[in-house]
């Protein structure tokens, strides 16, 4: 690793620290909604999610200048994401817990817009992807997350867990499957 | 493609379909982003008035004198004088525990004489 790997915001010269912050201001008006989102679906709680977002966001600005330099124009969103993933994750470790609420209770699965009477049958529905969601296996549920309440694609999910594009589209198929045949399931 | 393989492919499209809708993406509250950038704020200013207190505890005339390396002389002789310091100690020390223990070993063959 060489000196300028470790090169932190506040001794770059101010003219190349204005130029960084106002880079670091694009990065986190764009993706204070996905870090959120995705710290709110691995917590379960909105407390916590701030605090992670925060964490986040924190440790992102530290590395934010090595981070552009190695990421060779391609969009930083994955890393981001690793950030709160890994920060998640040792949010479990160091308090031996496991989210203090679960998918099932936490994410109110019906947006405002669809309160209409016959939306019934599709809440109930909605209530039970949840509750499987729940039960997946952690990394077949986080790339779930990263897809849909992110949108991120196979790439974007594959560097954000550290997996291969194969590697990534096969966890994909494999939860989706997961999921379907323990819904019919139910159903049966 | 067979029968359960069609219905399996358009099982799979449903739960997607289930999952885009459950898996909505959460508007951050408004305070997060007014506490946010109150911290991010605070950091780089910490960063940057400790870089300019240090700077600001030199004066000019001590700054120059760091400059010139005919000023190094005396920080390089006062860590030369500390380093003989440290080993004359050491020097001691090795003598004193030395004496003890030869000190040690002939009472132990004076006891064994006895």
């Amino acid at each position: 690793m060489s000196a300028q790997d470790n090169v932190e915001p506040a001794s770059l010269d101010p003219e190349a620290k204005a130029e960084l912050d106002r880079a670091f201001e694009d990065l986190y008006r764009a993706h204070l909604r996905d870090v959120y989102s995705y710290a709110y679906y691995r917590v379960g709680n909105p407390h916590d999610a701030e605090d992670l977002t925060e964490q986040a966001f924190l440790q992102a600005y530290r590395h934010f200048d090595r981070a552009r330099r190695e990421s060779d124009g391609r969009p930083l969103r994955p890393w981001l994401i690793r950030i709160a993933h890994n920060l998640a994750s040792n949010y479990y470790r160091d308090r031996s817990r496991r989210p203090q609420t679960s998918l099932e209770e936490s994410a109110d699965p019906i947006p405002a817009r669809h309160g209409t009477e016959a939306i019934a049958e599709g809440r109930e529905k909605l209530r039970e992807v949840i509750a499987h969601l729940d039960r997946l296996p952690d990394d077949r549920r986080e790339a779930l997350i990263m897809r849909f309440a992110l949108g991120m694609d196979n790439r974007e999910i594959a560097r954000a867990l550290g997996r291969s594009d194969g590697a990534t589209k096969v966890l994909i198929h494999r939860a989706i499957k997961q999921l379907q045949e323990e819904m019919s399931d139910d159903d049966e | 493609m067979t029968m359960s393989e069609s219905s399996s492919f358009a099982g799979g499209w449903k739960v997607e379909h289930l999952l885009s809708d459950a898996l909505r993406p959460i508007e951050p509250p408004e305070r997060l982003s007014g506490r946010l950038e109150d911290t991010l704020s605070a950091v780089t200013q910490a960063a940057a008035e400790e870089l300019s207190e240090w700077a600001e505890e030199l004066s000019e005339s001590e700054l120059r004198a760091l400059r010139d390396p005919r000023n190094w002389v005396r920080p390089v002789a006062a860590i030369g004088a500390g380093s003989a310091a440290a080993g004359a100690l050491l020097v001691l020390e090795i003598r004193r525990r030395s004496h003890q223990q030869a000190k040690g070993r002939l009472r132990s063959l004076a006891d064994r004489l006895r």
